[in-house]
C-alpha cells in the first residue's frame, strides 16, 4: 500500500487505485500503469532470473523490447508465460509471477549455475552433451528444460476466444508517435481512409515519455490533442493496443490487437485478441527507435536500466526506480533523464559521460570522460564503480542507474521481405535500406530522424508522399529540433562479466569466444550463443553485438553484417494464430441430409473429411460395432437396406459438347451414351494413374450429372474446370456443382424396387424391364416431389439410388423407413458400405491410391484407344504395362478363424520376406458376414494368372503370418446376376 | 500475396489453389509420332526459372477462373494476370 | 401435393434467427435458387433472355439485380438467379424456359443456405468473416469468398441488410462462425 517511489505529475489516474498481486504479494497501483511501473512504484527492482545462469534480475527498459522483465500472467488455464510486465496493462486483480526461479525469486537454488559461469560459456550446450547418445533424450535433456527456459504452460487449453479479421486501408500508419501522429493528421485531414495502429494503449509514443513542448502545448497534451481529432474522423480508424507484427507481400500486415488483455474479465464472446490481416495501398512505418544499452562489469543487476525507461517513468508513469539515480551516458540523450529527474525531485548521483567533452551541468555533477567499472548489490544496485579520467576510481552509493548507448531505429518490419537495412555513421546505427516492402515508407525515429522536430515534418512529408497529396496542409507546430550528439562507445574494457543479451546470458566475451571458434557469421553467433533469439529476438543487444564481432574482426559494422529480422515484431500467442479454427471448429463440418434423423437413431458418426457420416447404427443390445455391421450387410443382402450417399460428389456437366467433353476426362468413352442411362467412368491423371472414378448420368443430350467420390468431389470439380478452360476452352461445356442440393440415398438389396414402388409415383415405371439396370432418370416421388432415380449399385445387389432435393431428405429417410417396415429395412453405414463393396470387389479409395493404373486396378481394357483423353498416352508407359504389374485380386485366409489385415504384405509360400521378394500388398479388408470369413482386397504381381495360389500375408511391424489364398475379387455374385435382377 | 484478378480485381492469394507452370496448357497432340515422348515431356519436365515465372491459380473461393499469373518468383512481384481460357485460345487451343 | 415435410439447413421446422446488439440473423430457407451459365456463343443472347427474366439489366460482375426475380452474378457468363421458394418452387424449369438453348440452368435451390443479416453494424460482423474490401461493398455487390473456410457468396443489399449464402451442408458451421462473430463484434 506504500507506492514509495511515486513522483508528482504523470498520465495515470490518481483518483483511481486498483489493486495487484505479483509473486503473491499484494500492491497498489493506477489505471494507466504498467505492471512494470507499478512494480517499481511499490519499490519492487527484482522481477526475474535469467535464463542460463539464474542471475537476479530487474526491469531495463519501459517498453516491448523488455529482455529481463517477464512473467506468468494470470492465473489458472489463463495462465501466459513469458508476457512482458512493462506491456502488460495494469487493472484491478491483476496477477503476475516471476519465472524460472525455484523456490522463490530471492533464493533461487539454481542461482549456484552462477557460480559455475566459466563452464557454462558460448557453445556449453553443443560442447557439454554431446555424449553418449543415449543420455540425451532421458538425461540431459531433462534436466536442461528444468534449469533453463522460460515461463512455465498451465497445461491446460485456453479457454477463451480469439478472433481473425482482415481490413483494407489506403494508408496504414505504423507507430502513434510524433510522426505517426503528423502523419495520420496530414493524412486524415486530406480525406484518406487510414488506419493508424500502436502498440501501446496509450498514443503518443515518446510524446507521452518526454517533458518537450510542441507547439505552445506539453508533448503529452499535443498527442492528446491530435488523437482527439483524429477520433472525430470517420476515414481514419484507430487501433490502439495493435502490433503491426509483419509486413508479407503486396502491402499485406499482419497486427494483432490485444481486446481484451487489459480486462479483468472478459465479456462473454469477446476475444481476449483479433489477429488482423489488414490489405493496404501504402504503409509509413513510424516505429520510432529503440535506446541501446553499453555493456560493463556486472551491469545487469536490478535496477540498471535504460536511461530512456528511467524517463518514462518518471515523465508518463511518476516513479522512480529509486530515489538516488546515477546515469551512464554516450550521448546527449542521458542527460536529459538527469535533468528530467532532477526536476521532479529525484536526486541525481551523477552522470557519468564517456565523452571528453560532455555537455556541463551546475544542478548535478557530470563526470566527463568516465566509465562505470563495476556495480554492487546482490538483488539490486547499490554502488557503481566509476574510473575517471585520471585513473582514480569513484564509487557512487545508487538505486537505479540509467544507460544510454544511442538510439537503433526500429527497422524490423523494413526487413521482413529481405530489405537489408544500411549504415548510417553519424548514428553508429542501422536504418532502413532502399530495398523495402513494396509500398512502405519510413518517417521519424525509425528513418533515423531523431528531433522531435524533425519527426513531425518527416511524418507529414511521408503522408503527403504516400497519398500523393497536393494542396495546402497543416501547420506543423515548433517542437525540440536539438541535433544528437554521440560517441560510438559499445562496451568497456576488461571486463570479465558484461552482458549483451541479458535474455539468454550472453556477455562480451561470450562474443568473442564465438568469434575465436570460428562462428564468424552473424547468423552463426546468434545461432551459437543464442543472442538476439527468445521472446526480444534481441532488440537492445542485436547491434551492440555486431559493433563488437566487427571489432574483433577488424572490419567494419556494415562489413561484418547485418542480422535480418523476420515477423512476427514480438510475441504472439500461438491461440491468437489459431483463432476460432480450434477444437470442433478446426474446419467446418458437414453434415448429410439424414444427419438429424441418424443421430435420432444413434448413429455413430465418423469423420470423412469435413462430412460427418452414420458409420453405423447400433441396436440396444449389441456390444461390439461388427454386431451392428454384420446385421447392417446380412440384412441388406437378404432384403433392403439405405445409405445416405449424398457425400459422392455430383457435378452438372450440360453444354452441346457435354458428352465430347466427358469423352476427354474419362478414360472410357461417353458419346454413345444413350439418354436415360449411366455409366461407370474412370478419370485418370495425365500421367495414367487413376485418379477419382464414379458415374455419369445422362439425363439429356446435353446434360450429364458427373458423381465423385466424397473425398476428391473438390479436386475432380477443379481438374474439370482446367481441362474446360485450360485445354479445350471452346468446347460448349458447363459444369456446376450441385453435391448440396440433392439428398441422395442407396436404396439397396432384393427387396428395394418393392420399396421404391411405394413411394415412387405410379406415373413412373421401375420394372426391370422399363428401368433396368444402369438406367436413370427423372421422376416424382410421394405425390409429386421432384427427383431422380438411378439403377446403380456399389453393393452388387439390386439397387437404387434416389435423390430429392435436400430439404426433403430427412423427411424422404424417415419415409423410406416407415414404408420398409414391411421389407425388415435396415439403415447401413460407410462401415456396412465398405463390406459389401470389397465382397463385391469394387474399387474405392484405397485402391484409387494415386499410384494404380487402370490396368492395376483391372480396368486396363476401359481405357479406350480410340480417342483422346487425359492420361491415356502415358498410361502406356513401359513399366506401367510390364506382364507381371501389379493387379487387383482378392484375398481371403486358408483358415477362416484367421484374419486379412490392410497394409499387409504378399509373400511366396516360401523363401525370404523381405522387401526384394515382395509379391504386392493388401489395401482393404473386412470380415465378410456372408462368406462368414475375413476377406481382403489388394495387388499382386501378375495377380490375374495367380488365382488359387497360397501365400503367405506379413506384416513384420505387427509380427502378422497369415497363410492365404489369392481369389478373384469378386467374392460375390461374380456374374452380376443380382444387380440385374 | 495479392492476385489481381482481370475481372474481379484484387483478391488475396489465399482464395486460389495453385497448380504450376502454365505450360500445362500446352498439352500434346495425342496422335502424334511421337506423343509418348511429347507427353513425358509434358508431364515431368518444367522449367524453374530464378524470375518471371507463368503460372496457373484457380479462384477457387472466388468465380471458378483459371488464371494464368506471372510470377517473379525471387520477388513475388506479380506482373500479369490473364484468363487462362483466353491464354489458352492465343495458344491455339480449341476443342 | 406431395406429402414430405421439409427442415431447414439447421434442421429445424422453422427458421431460426438470432439477435446480437443491433444485428439480426436470420436463416432465409424460403427462397429458390437456379443457376444459368450462357452457352458457347449464346453470350448475348442469354443476356438478353436473363434481363427479360429479372426486369432488369443482366447484372455485371460482381453486381446483382432485380426484384422478385434477381440474379447474381456468380462466375464469367454466369449467374445465380433467386425468387421466393413460395411461387418458384420450379425455378429452374421457369428459368430453363425462359432461357430457352442460350444457356444451362441447373437447381440450385437446396445447395445453398441463407443466413440474412440486417442492422447498422454489418461491417463490424463482416470484417471478422471474410476478406473482402467492405469499403467498396455497397448496395448491388456481390462477391464469392471463403467465410471460416466454408465458400460462400455475399450479397449487399442496402447499407443495413445483406445475404449470406453458403453451402448447405455446413449450415451449421456457418451459422456459427456469423453468431460468433456478431458477438464478438457488438
Amino acid at each position: 500500500m506504500t507506492q514509495n517511489n511515486r513522483l508528482s505529475g504523470g498520465q495515470i489516474d490518481r483518483n483511481t487505485t486498483v489493486n495487484f498481486r505479483f509473486d503473491n504479494r499484494s500492491y497498489t497501483a493506477h489505471p494507466g500503469d504498467t505492471l512494470a511501473s507499478a512494480l517499481l512504484a511499490n519499490d519492487v527492482r527484482l522481477v526475474g532470473r535469467s535464463f542460463k545462469y539464474h542471475r537476479p534480475r530487474g526491469l531495463l527498459t519501459a517498453g516491448s523490447e523488455e529482455p529481463n522483465g517477464i512473467v506468468e500472467l494470470r492465473t489458472g488455464n489463463r495462465q501466459e508465460p513469458n508476457t512482458r510486465a512493462t506491456t502488460i496493462e495494469m487493472f484491478e486483480g491483476l496477477e503476475a509471477q516471476s519465472q524460472n526461479r525455484w523456490p522463490s525469486l530471492k533464493f533461487d537454488a539454481l542461482g549456484v549455475n552462477d557460480l559455475f559461469s566459466n563452464f557454462l560459456s558460448a557453445g556449453f550446450y553443443y560442447k557439454t552433451f554431446m555424449w553418449p547418445a543415449a543420455f540425451w533424450e532421458k538425461v540431459y535433456e531433462p534436466i536442461i528444460r528444468r534449469a533453463a527456459g522460460l515461463g512455465s504452460l498451465s497445461m491446460e487449453a485456453d479457454p477463451d476466444e480469439y478472433d481473425k479479421g482482415f481490413r483494407h486501408c489506403d494508408l496504414l500508419i505504423i507507430g502513434a508517435g510524433p510522426s505517426g501522429l503528423m502523419a495520420a493528421l496530414t493524412a486524415g485531414r486530406a480525406g484518406a481512409d487510414v488506419i493508424l495502429a500502436d502498440e501501446d494503449f496509450q498514443f503518443g509514443g515518446r510524446l507521452n515519455s518526454e517533458t518537450l513542448s510542441v507547439g505552445d502545448q506539453s508533448a503529452s497534451d499535443w498527442a492528446a490533442q491530435a488523437v482527439a481529432e483524429l477520433s472525430t474522423m470517420p476515414n481514419v480508424r484507430l487501433m490502439a493496443r495493435t502490433t503491426v507484427i509483419g509486413a508479407f507481400d503486396h502491402g499485406i500486415y499482419g497486427a494483432v490487437e490485444r481486446t481484451g488483455d487489459h480486462l479483468p474479465t472478459l465479456p462473454a464472446g469477446k476475444p481476449r485478441q483479433i489477429l488482423w490481416r489488414i490489405y493496404t495501398k501504402k504503409a509509413l512505418l513510424c516505429a520510432g527507435a529503440t535506446e541501446r544499452p553499453i555493456a560493463f562489469e556486472n551491469n545487469d543487476r536490478p535496477g540498471i536500466m535504460m536511461a530512456s525507461a528511467l524517463r518514462t517513468y518518471a515523465n508518463r508513469f511518476a516513479v522512480t526506480a529509486s530515489q538516488r539515480v546515477a546515469i551512464f551516458t554516450n550521448n546527449d540523450d542521458g542527460h536529459r533523464t538527469a535533468a528530467d529527474l532532477h526536476a521532479k525531485g529525484v536526486h541525481i548521483c551523477a552522470v557519468i559521460d564517456v565523452r571528453e567533452d560532455a555537455p556541463v551541468n551546475y544542478d548535478y555533477e557530470v563526470l566527463s570522460g568516465a566509465q562505470v567499472v563495476n556495480t554492487k548489490g546482490r538483488l539490486g544496485l547499490t554502488f557503481v564503480e566509476v574510473a575517471l579520467p585520471d585513473g582514480s576510481t569513484r564509487t557512487l552509493e545508487c538505486g537505479a542507474l540509467g544507460v544510454s548507448g544511442g538510439w537503433n531505429p526500429n527497422v524490423h518490419l523494413t526487413c521482413h521481405q529481405r530489405g537489408r537495412p544500411v549504415w548510417n555513421e553519424d548514428l553508429a546505427a542501422f536504418v532502413p535500406g532502399s530495398n523495402l516492402p513494396v509500398g512502405l515508407t519510413v518517417a521519424g525515429a525509425a528513418n533515423g530522424v531523431m528531433s522531435t522536430q524533425g519527426a513531425l515534418q518527416s511524418g507529414m512529408d511521408g503522408a503527403v508522399e504516400a497519398m500523393e497529396l497536393s494542396g495546402k496542409l497543416p501547420d506543423l507546430p515548433e517542437a525540440e529540433d536539438a541535433p544528437a550528439s554521440q560517441k560510438p562507445f559499445w562496451y568497456v574494457e576488461g571486463c570479465k562479466r558484461a552482458w549483451l543479451d541479458q535474455q539468454n546470458d550472453v556477455t562480451v566475451k561470450d562474443v568473442k569466444l564465438s568469434y575465436q571458434e570460428g562462428f564468424r557469421s552473424v547468423e552463426h553467433l546468434k545461432r551459437y550463443t543464442t543472442l538476439g533469439m527468445a521472446t526480444d529476438q534481441g532488440k537492445t543487444s542485436n547491434i551492440s553485438a555486431l559493433a563488437i564481432m566487427a571489432e574483433v574482426a577488424g572490419k567494419s559494422i556494415p562489413e561484418t553484417g547485418t542480422t535480418i529480422f523476420r515477423p512476427p515484431y514480438t510475441p504472439v500467442p500461438i491461440s491468437t494464430f489459431a483463432g476460432r479454427m480450434k477444437g470442433q471448429e478446426f474446419h467446418p463440418t458437414r453434415l448429410t441430409p439424414s444427419h438429424y434423423w441418424a443421430k435420432e437413431r444413434g448413429a455413430v458418426f465418423v469423420e470423412v473429411g469435413n462430412w460427418l457420416r452414420a458409420q453405423w447404427f447400433p441396436l440396444p443390445g449389441e456390444t461390439h460395432w461388427r454386431e451392428s455391421v454384420d446385421r447392417e450387410a446380412r440384412q441388406t443382402r437378404a432384403s433392403v437396406g439405405v445409405c445416405d450417399c449424398t457425400t459422392l460428389g455430383k457435378i452438372d456437366v450440360q453444354g452441346t459438347d457435354a458428352a465430347a467433353f466427358l469423352n476427354r476426362v474419362y478414360a472410357n468413352g461417353f458419346a454413345k451414351l444413350a439418354v436415360g442411362k449411366t455409366r461407370y467412368g474412370l478419370m485418370l491423371r495425365e500421367d495414367g494413374m487413376a485418379m477419382d472414378d464414379g458415374t455419369a448420368a445422362r439425363l439429356a443430350e446435353d446434360h450429364f450429372v458427373v458423381t465423385t467420390t466424397t473425398a476428391n468431389a473438390v479436386s475432380v470439380y477443379r481438374h474439370m474446370e482446367f481441362v474446360r478452360q485450360c485445354l479445350f476452352p471452346d468446347m460448349d461445356v458447363q459444369l456446376i456443382s450441385t453435391t448440396e442440393s440433392w439428398a441422395q440415398y442407396a436404396v439397396a438389396g432384393p427387396n428395394s424396387r418393392k420399396l421404391l414402388q411405394k413411394i415412387v409415383d405410379p406415373d413412373f415405371d421401375i420394372s426391370n424391364d422399363a428401368f433396368p439396370f444402369m438406367a436413370c432418370g427423372n421422376i416424382t416421388v410421394c405425390g409429386g416431389l421432384r427427383a431422380r432415380l438411378f439403377r446403380i449399385s456399389f453393393s452388387g445387389e439390386l439397387a437404387f439410388e434416389i435423390a430429392v432435393p435436400s430439404r426433403y431428405g430427412d423427411a424422404l429417410m424417415r419415409r423410406l423407413m416407415t414404408e420398409g417396415e414391411e421389407f425388415d429395412v435396415v439403415p447401413y453405414g460407410t462401415e456396412a458400405l465398405g463390406v459389401m463393396r470389397i465382397e463385391k470387389g469394387h474399387a474405392a479409395g484405397n485402391e484409387l491410391n494415386g499410384t494404380t493404373t487402370a490396368l492395376n486396378l483391372g480396368l486396363g481394357k476401359m481405357v479406350s484407344k480410340k480417342k483422346d483423353s487425359i492420361g491415356s498416352i502415358l498410361s502406356e508407359r513401359e513399366a506401367l504395362v510390364e506382364p507381371d504389374v501389379l493387379r487387383m485380386v482378392g484375398i481371403k485366409p486358408v483358415s477362416s478363424e484367421e484374419k486379412i489385415t490392410a497394409g499387409g504384405h504378399l509373400m511366396n509360400s516360401a523363401g525370404p520376406v523381405d522387401a526384394a521378394h515382395d509379391q504386392g500388398y493388401v489395401t482393404s479388408a473386412a470380415y465378410s458376414p456372408i462368406l462368414n470369413s475375413s476377406i481382403g482386397l489388394g495387388f499382386l504381381k501378375d495377380g490375374a494368372n495367380r488365382m488359387g495360389e497360397k501365400m503367405r500375408l506379413v506384416s513384420p511391424l505387427t509380427d502378422l503370418t497369415v497363410e492365404v489364398e489369392i481369389v478373384s475379387a469378386h467374392f460375390v455374385d461374380p456374374e452380376g446376376e443380382r444387380l440385374r435382377a | 500475396m495479392i492476385i489481381n484478378h482481370p475481372l474481379l480485381g484484387p483478391r488475396d492469394s489465399s482464395e486460389f489453389t495453385y497448380l504450376g507452370d502454365a505450360s500445362l496448357i500446352d498439352r500434346p497432340d495425342w496422335q502424334a509420332e511421337n506423343a509418348a515422348e511429347a507427353f513425358y515431356e509434358y508431364g515431368y519436365l518444367r522449367d524453374n526459372p530464378a524470375g518471371k515465372h507463368q503460372e496457373l491459380w484457380f479462384h477457387e473461393a472466388g468465380d471458378r477462373s483459371w488464371l494464368v499469373v506471372t510470377r517473379d518468383t525471387t520477388t513475388h512481384e506479380i506482373s500479369k494476370v490473364e484468363l487462362a481460357r483466353d491464354l489458352a485460345r492465343a495458344r491455339g487451343r480449341s476443342k | 401435393m406431395h406429402d414430405l415435410v421439409a427442415i431447414t439447413a439447421l434442421g429445424g421446422s422453422e427458421p431460426q434467427v438470432d439477435t446480437v446488439g443491433g444485428v439480426t440473423c436470420r436463416e432465409v430457407p424460403a427462397v429458390a435458387l437456379a443457376s444459368v451459365a450462357s452457352r458457347m456463343g449464346q453470350e448475348a443472347s442469354a443476356s438478353k433472355a436473363l434481363a427479360k427474366l429479372i426486369g432488369a439489366p443482366t447484372p455485371d460482375v460482381g453486381q446483382h439485380a432485380g426484384e422478385t426475380i434477381t440474379a447474381f452474378w456468380a462466375g464469367p457468363d454466369q449467374w445465380m438467379i433467386e425468387a421466393p421458394f413460395e411461387t418458384h418452387e420450379d425455378l429452374a424449369d421457369q428459368v430453363k424456359s425462359a432461357m430457352g438453348d442460350t444457356a444451362s440452368v441447373t437447381e440450385q435451390t437446396d445447395g445453398w443456405t441463407r443466413f440474412d443479416l440486417n442492422g447498422d453494424q454489418i461491417p463490424a460482423v463482416l470484417e471478422l468473416l471474410c476478406m473482402l474490401d467492405l469499403r467498396k461493398f455497397d448496395a448491388g455487390c456481390v462477391a464469392r469468398c471463403s467465410i471460416h473456410h466454408v465458400g460462400c457468396f455475399v450479397l449487399c443489399r442496402s447499407p443495413e441488410s445483406c445475404s449470406v449464402y453458403g453451402p448447405r451442408s455446413s449450415a451449421g458451421s456457418l451459422h456459427h462462425a456469423i453468431v460468433a462473430a456478431m458477438r464478438s463484434a457488438l
